[in-house]
């Protein structure tokens, strides 16, 4: 429980400072100290993401950073896809879909890496 | 006329792609998506980084609140869990969007590089 709410905390100090976040940490967390199925952990972690991004947006909104009419279009033209994509990810086995996801996090971590050899602006993700 | 169509037409069809892809990604790996909207806005849309974040993020709120929920149809959604690392994020948000100002993040940019690595190695030798 200990191992979680810090995963949790981490995350979103992370996410808060470089913009990544959520995630790429969430689900190899709840794996690797919860003992989470790669399948659950995806699962949990996007529902652990709604508040941090509810919050986010709060913040980023009052700032006048946020393209309200963008972000409903392509909130409600993502739901098919998003659809698609769980089906996806429980028509493959979780070892497969495990190692994708390492695969994923590696290439994260190279995109951090090379931004922040580049410049000493926060990488271009978002999360 | 037919320049004018096309025009007032490209950037919703650009938001559908864009927005489909997001979904795709988020849905098939139970991340946020931004790594896909982020760099899409900038280059397809102009958009500049920090609207870009900004707008992602929102769209991220539909994103995974609809991911999750489909997921749950699948029966994979651990509540719990997700309260125990959804409700301390909210705070470390809080604090890391603060300490951002006084920070150099490129260390933290590093380290956290370390730690997906670290984390792949891990989720790869299960």
């Amino acid at each position: 429980m200990i191992g979680a709410i810090a995963i949790g905390l981490a995350a979103g100090v992370v996410a808060g400072l470089l913009g990544v976040g959520g995630g790429v940490l969430f689900v190899p967390g709840l794996v690797i100290f919860l003992g989470l199925g790669q399948h659950q952990a995806e699962a949990t972690s996007l529902l652990a993401i709604v508040p941090v991004a509810i919050v986010g947006t709060y913040r980023q909104d009052r700032y006048g950073n946020v393209r309200r009419g963008d972000a409903l279009l392509l909130g409600l033209l993502s739901l098919a896809g998003a659809a698609a994509g769980v089906a996806l990810a429980n028509a493959l086995s979780g070892a497969f879909l495990r190692d994708a996801f390492a695969i994923l996090i590696v290439t994260v971590a190279a995109q951090l890496v090379r931004g922040s050899l580049q410049d000493t602006g926060s990488p271009p993700l978002g999360e | 006329m037919q320049a004018v169509a096309d025009s007032s037409l490209q950037r919703p069809i650009k938001l559908m792609v864009i927005g489909t892809l997001a979904g795709l990604f988020s849905g098939l790996f139970g991340v946020g998506g931004g790594s896909v909207i982020v760099p899409l806005l900038i280059l397809w849309l102009g958009y500049d980084e920090r609207f870009a974040t900004a707008t992602s993020l929102a769209a991220i709120v539909f994103i995974a609140a609809f991911a999750a929920a489909t997921q749950g149809l699948y029966g994979n959604v651990k509540l719990l869990d997700a309260a125990l690392v959804g409700v301390p994020a909210v705070g470390g948000v809080l604090i890391g969007t603060r300490l951002q100002q006084r920070l150099q993040t490129r260390t933290i940019a590093l380290l956290f590089a370390a730690v997906l690595v670290a984390s792949a190695v891990e989720l790869i030798l299960r």
